[in-house]
């Protein structure tokens, strides 16, 4: 016991103490000045925009996938269901590397996405992408089991009761899987805010243009400016612990709906 | 909800689906005259949508999967082989490629063995015992996984740094823990600590404390009932949480650039090699050390399949487990 709590202090506690002590050596108006410089702002912007757009997008994406392989039978259902964990699986450089060289100039995406003019790679679209690969596990692993779960008879009823299927969908089984999809957006968004390895590569990395906040942290320390990377991580720290609250509300909200059934 | 208690609900609701109930008989009566032999529809029927909506979801989902699952996994190979399979492995022969190999299996070795021991220990306390503070002690076994790898790299320079809190005293008894091997490894068990505690704590909650009551009433020692009863019993999902710790510890990127100050041939990793390479316009040496980091992910993703089954053989249902397994701080 004793042994459990000194090794997590050790690991977890003491150095996430000494990231919040660092940030009590700086006085406010410099942790203000640091927070609102035009390149912070900027990155924190890219961060949080791109993530809060890439979660949107896992959102929809993620439902039409969770949807067909729990609804429907294909060829290859079994291997998509399995595939789906990748993006948790493969090492984020691995990601990055990858995915830049898909959608590169000269990449197989790249090519004729640049034909038609739209350029990913080394923009702010390809963080966008990255953010997508990364997220869309979340939504589809929150959301699946809970569609499985799904009580058959409350369709059942509301098709015997003279809905359409069209009504049956959008007024019972996705009002059912809300908390579900919110859980799921909201990991997916706080997984793409703190993401680095994936996205670094195919960013270009541009200050003000395509520079995410986990990047200017980096920047920052190999600069030596340490006041600067702490208190920009202190920002993305505090906005994660808002969304694990979040998420652990939309838990409790889901638990105290499953007896209304 | 069954649709005998639909009937069973006060009057208000009843009178609103009075209308619609009407309409529903009178389209069921409708399908029925169109096709007779499926006249009485099966459950099933009512659960599914028109074949072509069906075709467009399964299209979307799996052209979505292919484009930004499959796509980037095929190109790792495809460009690691770009060369042939001579230039691929002499890439993987290059002592900077061997010597970050090493690395990656040593840092490995070492936060999976301590992640082991200390997330067994963390599991068995949690699980098995009520004590106060425990709540805070879950939220704190969660939190690395909530924390960008960035951040987690970022709170050892401070500590550690040459401007950190012990920066100084490090320097001066020449000890060398950032731009080093335990500065790595310190970082990589910081992110990977959740791993086994989470998968085991769902576990041996729901196996209870009996069989060890016996146990001990029966003489047995402490170590002897954890050896004998507890250990069998959660095997399989301390495999999980083992398997799953190391693919996490192999492939991290993000903690352990911060803290491995890209020593060549000497701090640097596998994906931090595959970063350096790349960066260096050397792509089939780059894609080499990502292939293998790939086949990694994918050995991992199958064992993890054949776990999952196991772990379902046994009383848990599936979807609990799944639930408490995922990558994910959302339980507590």
């Amino acid at each position: 016991m004793g042994l459990t709590l000194t090794w997590l202090s050790v690991i977890i506690l003491i150095p996430l103490a000494g990231l919040f002590l660092k940030t009590l050596e700086l006085s406010p108006a410099q942790f203000w000045e640091i927070l609102t410089s035009r390149r912070t702002l900027n990155a924190l912007k890219i961060s949080f925009g791109l993530s809060f757009a890439a979660a949107c997008v896992n959102l929809v994406m993620g439902t039409i996938i969770v949807w067909a392989l729990v609804r429907y039978r294909f060829p290859g259902r079994r291997i998509f269901d399995a595939i789906v964990d990748i993006p948790f699986a493969l090492p984020t450089a691995v990601a990055g590397v990858a995915l830049t060289q898909l959608f590169a100039q000269k990449g197989w995406l790249g090519a004729p996405l640049a034909e038609l003019g739209i350029k990913v790679a080394f923009t702010p679209i390809g963080i966008f992408i990255a953010m997508i690969f990364i997220g869309i596990p979340f939504v589809v692993r929150t959301v699946q089991p809970v569609l499985i779960d799904l009580d058959p008879e409350i369709e059942e009823a509301a098709a015997s009761l003279g809905a359409n299927r069209w009504h049956t969908v959008f007024r019972v089984i996705l009002p059912s899987l809300i908390p579900a999809l919110l859980t799921g957006f909201a990991l997916a968004f706080a997984r793409a805010v703190g993401e680095y390895g994936s996205v670094i590569f195919i960013a270009g990395n541009l200050p003000n243009v395509s520079e995410i906040a986990p990047l200017l942290i980096v920047i920052r320390l190999s600069e030596f400016r340490y006041a600067d990377a702490t208190a920009i991580a202190v920002i993305m720290l505090l906005a994660s612990f808002v969304i694990i609250l979040a998420v652990n509300r939309l838990q409790r909200w889901a638990q105290t709906r499953i007896p209304a059934h | 909800m069954s649709t005998q208690t639909s009937f069973v609900t006060p009057e208000a609701p009843l009178r609103a689906y009075a209308s619609t109930a009407g309409a529903a008989i009178s389209s069921l009566s409708r399908r029925e005259a169109r096709e007779p032999p499926r006249a009485i529809a099966s459950p099933e029927d009512f659960r599914t949508e028109p074949g072509p909506v069906r075709f467009v979801i399964i299209a979307l989902a799996v052209s979505f999967l292919t484009i930004f699952v499959v796509l980037p996994l095929v190109v790792v190979f495809a460009s690691a082989l770009s060369k042939g399979f001579g230039a691929y492995f002499a890439a993987l022969a290059e002592p900077e490629a061997l010597s970050a190999i090493r690395l990656t299996l040593l840092v490995a070795a070492i936060s999976v063995g301590l992640n082991l021991l200390f997330g067994v220990i963390a599991a068995w306390a949690i699980a098995k015992f009520d004590f106060p503070g425990k709540t805070f002690l879950v939220t704190l076994i969660d939190l690395p996984f909530s924390v960008s790898p960035v951040i987690s790299g970022l709170v050892f320079v401070l500590l550690f740094g040459a401007q950190g809190y012990w920066g100084t005293w490090l320097q001066a008894h020449n000890v060398h823990i950032l731009f080093a091997v335990p500065g790595i490894a310190l970082a990589t068990i910081f992110v990977t600590f959740p791993f086994v505690a989470r998968s085991l704590i769902p576990l041996m909650q729901e196996q209870g404390t009996q069989e060890e009551e016996a146990a001990i009433s029966l003489g047995a020692s402490g170590l002897q009932t954890f050896f004998r009863v507890t250990l069998p019993n959660i095997k399989w999902g301390l495999l999980y949480g083992v398997l799953l710790c190391n693919a996490r510890a192999m492939g991290e990127f993000g903690a352990v650039s911060v803290v491995s100050g890209h020593i060549r041939g000497e701090t640097n990793t596998m994906p931090l090699l595959v970063e350096i390479l790349y960066n260096e316009y050397q792509f089939v040496a780059s894609f080499a050390i990502a292939s293998l980091l790939a086949m990694l992910a994918l050995i991992t993703l199958v064992v993890k399949t054949v776990l999952e089954q196991r772990l379902d053989e046994g009383q848990t249902p599936r979807n609990d487990l799944r639930d408490d397994l995922r990558d994910d701080p959302s339980d507590h």
